[in-house]
């Protein structure tokens, strides 16, 4: 219940507004006993009308898109039903679709992105929140933070014909000869695929997870931390055990964030994933995500449903980002309330 | 103490004795008899950058007594007091000079590392401070960081801690629940109890109870009050009642001037100072 005064005021003009059939106005005349201004309080009233339609104008856009993506994509849906999810064949010629490879793809490349990103920014914020000399803090925090205001096509460049290269070269022979009796860094070293995929999205993700994950370490009350140097804690120690679980709520809110960045993201991925309908354990093959399929093919798109399809496409990662952001939340305010 | 050893530190003769027994020479012609000391705080002075916070500091610390610390906001109370655990050191910038000393080690000798002097001096803030994990853990913790005792070994730890805080029977049921969930002055004793379990030499106490209630606040005088037989305790108080009700000698500080130091009787009923007496009846700050 809301017991400001302002709610109150608002309740007692509710009131009087169903007592109008009756003639009595008993709230009003409280009001005017108590000298309140009633033109003030039916200012906050359309005030919270005004938030509640904004507020609600988001809820309606989500209802549309996923109406809209729904509508559009019932002949691929009424055509493959649930096969479209398990199908690894994708087939324009025969008008046969399956989004297994892209789905995985998707889940792949942000899967690779946060392992990579997670520590890495963990490591940024921690050194810009505490570690680093007060002059390096503002310059060094602005220069990750316009690491997220380079167009994505960029990054997709630069991974295709500097970063591709470079893995082709050095990082993915070397891997194979350390690592090659696993099945995830076998095959031929071609630069682009999904390791590359998930390294160039780490590079987009990492501003977003650091510099949010930067804001939650300086909201930890400087008392707590002394209270834990006090017991005589090193740095290592107050930053595992004090920092991190004070703000869990506040970085697990920033890799959601990054992960739904990645979950998301076309163009870089665009240029360095391959874009192959091949499955594989494979970590240097090629191979597709939702995104990028989106991209390449939705000029190409001219049968209704090939379209179709590819609008079942974007309704499926819609739904991925959806289950998996909610899972997060749930999983979160679970983890707090078991924690105890 | 008697008479002889009494004279023989005034005088500075029998430097034998002076370690364990002084008596100290404060204000003008005041004699002050204290018993065992626990701190020696020696010419101290703090800077905060190019600021001096406090000039030239001087007084004992009496052994398993309550010392208070008055004066008006911004006198240096609390940055006194948070010399002695070298917490300073976490800012770029301040820096302390002179010598606090306890059980003949110089607190502020930078070559020992802050590390290991501070679990010798504990500190208790002005807003509670629970860790974020649970009741038990907010005391093992500090007990795990020094120590490699067995799990039942911490449990038993962790309740003496608890109980020497009298808060054993209020959280007894809900050791697993975060510290966080508990009341306010509920938290404030679980941060006394997580300081008391490393077993420290003093207890700092930095306006402990301005954020919390009446009530609250005389649960935490009654315990320092049965805690000053076991430890020495310095408490910085902006409520002169409390600082008269709890403590056993008190110091005056003004613009990072130790004004007056005396026995808590003093300074309120027969101040030396004309400025104490301003202070203490109310006529100023």
């Amino acid at each position: 219940m809301c017991r400001s005064s302002v709610c109150i005021s608002i309740n007692w003009l509710e009131e009087d507004l169903r007592l109008v059939s009756t003639g009595r106005r008993p709230h009003l005349e409280l009001m005017q006993r108590m000298n309140m201004n009633k033109n003030k309080i039916w200012g906050d009233l359309v005030f919270r009308g005004l938030t509640a339609a904004f507020a609600s104008g988001i809820a309606l856009i989500f209802i549309a898109i996923i109406l809209v993506l729904w509508q559009q994509s019932q002949p691929s849906i009424t055509k493959f039903g649930f096969s479209f999810l398990t199908s690894m064949s994708w087939n324009p010629v025969q008008e046969h679709f399956g989004a297994l490879i892209p789905i995985v793809g998707t889940l792949l490349s942000t899967f690779l992105a946060l392992v990579f990103a997670i520590p890495l920014s963990l490591g940024i914020a921690l050194f810009l929140a505490e570690l680093a000399p007060h002059w390096l803090r503002a310059p060094f925090g602005t220069a990750i933070e316009l690491l997220a205001a380079i167009p994505s096509i960029v990054y997709g460049m630069w991974g295709l014909f500097v970063l591709g290269p470079l893995m082709a070269d050095y990082v993915q022979p070397f891997l194979k000869k350390t690592l090659g009796f696993l099945p995830f860094f076998s095959g031929p070293s071609m630069g682009i695929g999904m390791l590359t995929a998930g390294l160039v999205l780490t590079l987009m993700i990492i501003p977003f997870i650091s510099s949010v994950t930067r804001d939650v370490f300086l909201m930890v009350p400087q008392p707590l931390k002394e209270a834990a140097y006090g017991l005589g804690c090193t740095t290592w120690e107050v930053v595992r055990d004090i920092m991190i679980p004070y703000g869990r709520k506040g970085i697990a809110g920033a890799i959601f964030l990054g992960m739904g960045r990645a979950l998301g993201e076309t163009m870089a991925v665009t240029f360095v994933i391959g874009n192959a309908y091949h499955l594989s354990w494979s970590l240097f093959s090629p191979g597709n995500s939702i995104a990028s399929t989106l991209a390449n093919e939705f000029t190409e798109a001219d049968g209704t449903i090939y379209l179709s399809s590819l609008i079942e496409l974007g309704l499926v990662l819609f739904l991925i980002t959806l289950i998996i952001l909610s899972l997060a939340q749930i999983w979160l305010r679970r983890s707090q309330t078991g924690r105890t | 103490m008697n008479e002889v050893m009494y004279r023989q530190a005034t005088t500075g003769q029998g430097t034998g004795m002076k370690k364990n027994t002084m008596a100290m020479e404060l204000g003008p012609q005041r004699k002050l008899e204290m018993g065992e000391i626990k701190l020696s705080i020696r010419h101290l002075n703090f800077y905060y950058g190019d600021k001096q916070a406090l000039f030239d500091n001087t007084l004992d610390i009496a052994a398993r007594k309550v010392t208070a610390f008055i004066g008006p906001s911004g006198c240096g109370k609390s940055t006194h007091i948070r010399t002695y655990n070298r917490m300073f050191e976490l800012y770029k910038g301040f820096r302390a000079e002179g010598e606090i000393m306890i059980d003949g080690i110089n607190l502020l000798d930078t070559s020992i590392p802050a590390l290991h002097l501070r679990h010798r001096v504990g500190m208790i803030f002005q807003k509670p401070t629970p860790f974020p994990m649970s009741v038990f853990d907010n005391i093992a913790y500090g007990l795990k960081l020094h120590n490699s005792f067995s799990a039942s070994e911490i449990e038993g730890r962790v309740e003496k801690a608890l109980r020497d805080a009298a808060l054993w029977d209020e959280v007894q049921g809900k050791l697993h629940h975060p510290g966080t969930a508990l009341s306010g002055g509920q938290q404030q004793r679980l941060c006394i109890a997580r300081a008391l379990a490393v077993e420290p030499d003093v207890l700092l106490m930095d306006e402990p109870c301005s954020a919390l209630d009446p009530i609250a606040t005389a649960k935490i005088e009654e315990l320092i009050e049965e805690l000053k037989g076991k430890l020495t305790i310095v408490i910085v108080t902006h409520n002169m009642q409390q600082a008269a009700r709890v403590s056993d000698f008190t110091a005056y500080m003004y613009m990072g001037k130790l004004m007056e130091f005396g026995t808590t009787s003093t300074i309120f009923m027969n101040p030396v100072r004309k400025e104490t007496e301003d202070y203490v009846t109310g006529r100023f700050g």
